[in-house]
């Protein structure tokens, strides 16, 4: 396959960016969409051109790393992520254009790098259920029901790769936080922390400069793990019943 | 039969004066009690240092700053979450005999030993069965969302080379929900400002003053800035090294620089020959390939493997009658069938591959069948079980695994070898400790499944925040340290000076073509098979691709930025050193054991052959320069629980 | 407890959701009061001035309607402040547009801040045509709703103004409705479906209900 790729360059968070044109040669409808890019960057490598920055790692789909936009979709045309993304969704002659997450709480790193150390922020807020190491019960001292175990499960599935911001003509982070909150919330071990989990962890949201959820669905759409829309519905329900309970202690 | 190679030379024994004698199932409670302990009070005095952020050093950095010790921590990744432990899939053992089906903390450490192929120490693996136990506890207090049977208990399932169900699972994503569990108490700690943070920071060397560890050198990734750190104690979670082979399940950039570097400031390395070799991965496709997946052992409990029974058979697979076929690890192995422990059906699978009767492109591939599952359980329990990996695989190769058998083949997966430490989990540099993935300790020739998770989770949650209370206590008035310090001068210049040169060689071959040439020396002469005369082949080849490497490296850009081919390229240095490390620890260790298969030493059915009465030791190097004779010092392992025996799953 | 819903997003969308829904309550009985123009002018002048005594012996004359004046006032200031604080604050988390743009199915999102805003114009309008009678066409008579609606929508402007202000109605509340049941943690995947069902229900008859009567007007059947 021979392609024309337009991507987005930038050298460092404060410099200006732009759309620089490349084609590549030879490229197998086997090839990963990353391995296509490897090809590409080790051809400007020889050339003594800066190769494109990305981030990447498991390349198996579950480190949550890689993070482009491709054609105008949040890890491209298929539900995967980008690195599970092959070139056999592509056509011989296709152009395809690769650009960064764009969000103001993810600024731009370097080319299609991008910073979402505000994910982390959120989980600090309170995404998490206060255990310490060795203060445990016994794991089936509490008996957890299939659905709530498997409801909770499939909000844990998030990989945190910020998809759903990327998609969200808000830039809103509310499926990645309430996926983390139902997680949790539904658990009988995170009962003590349930209210202020969820009111924390909005409120980190806000401060990160996250847009406020229109309910576009965008964000369902491009998840690769597949979060439910209906994910954000529940956590305002949690969010409203946190600020009732509260207001009442 | 003496081995007769002049390229290194044998030391003084090295021995681990730790672990407390006396009945197994004391030593721990034993070793605890006459570990010395830090007054609360005093904790925050200390500073420890920790690289890495998954199973291992996420929960060894959390249970460190809930005890109350300042911990300063590193992972290369843009975010803790994201160390490569998420990626694994199947489970995490523990002898919880929830089933009642015979399992007991014994039988834990006794699998792992036999599975190990008795190269592992005892006090060790012992400790790491009483451990799994509370793991589980641990985990599910966390919120981890294990699988649950309708009565709301948790749910097992059985797992390659044991015959118990033990092991616990979250869907194909054990590793994942296993490694949130640690992050997110990792986060509780760095809210409460116990952690400070480094992500995107990479370590660079070690910092050694007075014989103890007491920093490290990290680059920023981002602005490329070069830094050093200083702590009281300094624990390496770096992962395994399973990238030397350039194609590996393990991450992109999952790198061995910070064990190695830790090597060479005089921390010996254990077997670092000891690879794992896993059964299911989906094979390669091109020469473009970047990385090989995995797909979960699971898998076997109901996928029939088998190749047909003709060479060069080229008939679809669903023409293939049922006579025709050979599902050689049902025919060889009766009673464990197509769940042998990895090492066993990797080589399995080379065998049949190497008869010219392997499947796919190349004929490098067998076939994982589910047609008798599908048949038997119907498609949507098949689907409930495996959904996950089947549409993986489906999106990977293109062919729909519901009605087309999977094609897989082995790939390097796992290391056992790593830096030599203690029953404490300490490398031979006071200070320095060595937990998950980065030690050699538990495993010994071979980790059995679902094995890799519980023992990171026991060293970081368990083992170490009670052992380096020890040390610290031992070393109460570290003097401070500063950039000044003439050693940090030193070690940093050195630092630099790499970097510089990688960057000044300005040659005409990229990072990525040292990698994959060294990756494919690997490969074919310390991989699944070794010999004598292969492993001498890539001893000798391996300093002259360092040597062109020097010459003819081309890493674009400068220091001072995000650089990517910088990153990987000072990776690919340290690779290129331990993979000569790898080849002559392989050469020395003339023996078959677990994932070490030597050629010349076989049963007369194919089997590995041990041999006990020479090679019943851990090897343990010690660096001597770039280049230079390592010297080996060998631990004597000692069975006092169970008694060496040839494993035998027929 | 008012602080801190006021200070998040999602609180916002809250106050958005509650007094929306209020909106539409009003709305729906504005709706089917408005169908008694087709009635006479008897009938529909009699409603208009019923609904000035509704209430009467404890609430004196204007009261009660004065009293759902100031509650829909509050609705309409808190659902108005809070879309435009949420906007800004959507529009300054996604600053840089992608360079390749997509056909998105944010059409409802679209909708819904253009559909505000043509709504709020429209009731800015509506009460200075039929209530104050100040751009009213004609002379308003003051006690004489049947004939000022019938001047109103004698005009081709005021059918014009009216009829489109109602087609935006429709999808905002087709859109609104879902999306506050969202946000008020109503919704589920088993409910989802009827939620929409509802909303285009309702959507479809206030419409359909309020066009009706510049409909009338324009064919003659209220005249």
């Amino acid at each position: 396959m021979k392609l024309t790729l337009r991507v987005w360059r930038q050298r460092n968070a404060d410099a200006e960016g732009a759309m620089s044109t490349y084609q590549v040669d030879g490229i197998s409808s086997d090839m990963s969409f990353l391995e296509m890019l490897d090809t590409l960057n080790e051809e400007l490598i020889l050339k003594g051109e800066d190769p494109v920055a990305f981030d990447h790692d498991c390349r198996e789909g579950i480190c949550g790393a890689c993070s482009l936009v491709i054609n105008g979709d949040a890890h491209g045309p298929e539900r995967t992520t980008t690195c599970q993304l092959h070139m056999r969704s592509f056509e011989d002659g296709d152009t395809i254009d690769i650009e960064p997450w764009r969000a103001s709480a993810f600024p731009v790193v370097k080319d299609l790098v991008v910073d979402r150390s505000a994910f982390d922020r959120i989980i600090q807020a309170g995404g998490y259920i206060t255990a310490p190491t060795g203060a445990a019960p016994e794991a089936h001292a509490t008996a957890v029901p299939k659905p709530d175990a498997d409801f909770a499960f499939e909000h844990a599935e998030c990989i945190g790769c910020g998809a759903c911001v990327a998609a969200c003509p808000n830039g809103a982070a509310m499926l990645f936080t309430s996926a983390k909150v139902n997680h949790l919330n539904v658990l009988p071990q995170g009962a003590p922390e349930r209210e202020t989990r969820v009111l924390d962890m909005v409120a980190q949201m806000d401060d990160e400069g996250f847009g406020g959820c229109t309910l576009a669905g965008e964000c369902a759409t491009a998840c690769p793990k597949g979060i439910p829309l209906v994910s954000i519905t529940a956590m305002n329900k949690e969010w409203l019943r946190a600020t009732r309970k509260v207001a009442k202690r | 039969m003496a081995l007769e190679y002049a390229d290194f030379t044998t030391g003084e024994p090295v021995t681990d004066t730790k672990s407390p004698t006396g009945p197994i199932n004391e030593r721990w409670d034993t070793r605890r009690f006459e570990a010395k302990l830090v007054n609360p009070a005093n904790r925050r005095k200390h500073t420890v240092i920790v690289v890495g952020t998954g199973l291992a050093g996420g929960s060894a950095g959390a249970t460190l700053a809930e005890q109350g010790y300042h911990v300063v921590q590193f992972c290369y990744q843009d975010s803790p979450r994201r160390a490569h432990s998420i990626a694994a899939q199947g489970g995490i053992n523990a002898a919880k005999n929830y089933r009642n089906d015979g399992d007991s903390v014994h039988r834990l450490f006794y699998d792992t030993v036999k599975g190990g192929d008795f190269r592992a120490r005892e006090s060790n693996v012992h400790r790491l069965a009483q451990i799994s136990v509370e793991i589980i506890d641990q985990c599910v207090a966390q919120g981890v969302p294990f699988a649950r049977e309708y009565g709301g208990l948790l749910d097992t399932r059985s797992f390659g080379g044991v015959q118990v169900s033990r092991t616990f699972y979250a869907r194909g994503q054990t590793g994942q929900q296993l490694l949130l569990g640690a992050y997110q108490a990792l986060s509780r700690q760095i809210a409460a400002g116990n952690i400070e943070m480094h992500p995107r920071t990479e370590m660079l060397d070690l910092i050694v003053i007075d014989g103890k560890a007491r920093g490290i050198v990290a680059r920023d990734l981002i602005s490329g800035c070069i830094d050093t750190y200083f702590a009281d104690a300094v624990v390496l979670a770096s992962g395994g090294y399973g990238n030397v082979f350039y194609l590996s399940t393990n991450a992109m950039n999952s790198n061995a620089t910070a064990v190695w570097r830790a090597h060479r400031r005089g921390a010996l390395f254990a077997n670092p020959c000891f690879t794992q070799i896993h059964p299911t991965c989906i094979p390669r496709t091109g020469d473009h390939q970047s990385k090989l997946t995995l797909m979960s052992e699971s898998l076997r409990n109901d996928g029939r493997i088998w190749v047909p029974k003709a060479t060069g058979d080229q008939r679809p697979p669903n023409q293939i009658p049922e006579d025709e076929r050979d599902y050689y690890l049902e025919r060889i192995y009766p009673s464990f069938g197509n769940l042998v422990p990895r090492d066993i059906a990797s080589r399995a699978a080379k065998n049949v591959c190497d008869e010219g009767r392997g499947v796919g492109p190349g004929g490098q591939g067998v076939y994982l069948d589910f047609a008798d599952a599908i048949g038997r359980l119907g498609r949507k329990a098949v689907e409930e079980k495996y959904g996950n990996l089947f549409d993986m695989y489906a999106r990977i190769t293109a062919e729909d695994p519901y009605t087309v058998p999977m094609r897989i083949y082995p790939a390097v997966h796992y290391t056992m070898g790593g830096l030599w430490v203690d029953y404490d989990l300490q490398t031979t540099i006071p200070g320095l400790f060595a937990i998950g993935e980065a030690n050699f300790s538990d495993h010994g020739a071979n980790r059995l499944g679902a094995s890799a998770l519980m023992q990171g989770l026991a060293d970081g949650y368990f083992v170490l925040p009670a052992t380096i209370n020890d040390y610290l206590a031992r070393h109460p008035g570290h003097e401070d340290i500063t950039a000044e310090h003439p050693v940090v001068q030193e070690v940093l210049a050195e630092t630099e000076d790499r970097i510089n040169l990688l960057l000044a060689v300005d040659g005409d071959r990229t990072p990525d073509s040292f990698h994959r040439e060294l990756g494919e020396l690997m490969w074919e002469f310390c991989g699944m098979a070794r010999t004598d005369s292969g492993l001498r082949k890539a001893l000798e080849r391996i300093p002259q691709i360092r040597e062109e490497f020097w010459r003819r490296i081309k890493v674009p850009g400068t220091g001072e930025e995000f650089n990517q081919s910088l990153e990987k390229a000072n990776r690919i240095v340290d690779y290129l050193e331990l993979a000569e490390l790898m080849c002559l620890d392989a050469l020395n260790r003339a023996e078959s054991c677990g994932g070490h298969f030597r050629e010349e030493s076989q049963t007369p059915d194919g089997e590995a052959a041990r041999r006990d009465e020479e090679f019943s030791y851990a090897a343990a190097w010690e660096f001597t320069g770039t280049g230079s004779s390592p010297v080996l010092h060998k631990e004597d392992l000692v069975f006092e629980y169970v008694h060496p025996t040839q494993r035998s799953y027929a | 407890m008012a602080r801190t819903v006021w200070d998040s997003s999602v609180g916002k969308k809250t106050v958005m959701a509650v007094s929306g829904l209020i909106m539409l309550l009003y709305l729906v009985v504005h709706m089917i009061g408005n169908l008694k123009i087709f009635f006479g002018a008897g009938e529909f002048n009699h409603y208009a001035h019923w609904l000035r005594t509704v209430g009467e012996s404890f609430m004196h004359y204007e009261w009660t309607l004065w009293l759902i004046r100031i509650v829909l006032v509050v609705a309409v200031v808190a659902h108005a402040v809070s879309a435009y604080q949420l906007s800004r604050r959507d529009i300054k988390a996604r600053p840089s547009k992608y360079v390749h743009r997509k056909p998105r199915a944010t059409y409802a999102t679209r909708t819904m801040r253009w559909g505000g805003i043509i709504l709020a114009l429209f009731i800015v309008w509506h009460i200075l045509d039929l209530t104050t009678g100040t751009v009213h066409s004609g002379g308003f008579q003051e006690g004489h709703p049947y004939q000022n609606v019938v001047d109103t929508f004698s005009t081709w402007y005021g059918d014009t103004i009216y009829i489109v202000a109602m087609l935006a109605l429709g999808l905002h509340v087709r859109h609104g409705f879902w999306s506050a049941a969202q946000t008020l943690g109503a919704g589920s995947r088993s409910r989802d479906r009827a939620l929409k069902t509802i909303a285009n229900v309702l959507a479809l008859l206030l419409t359909a209900g309020f066009i009706a009567v510049p409909v009338g007007v324009m064919t003659g059947v209220v005249s």
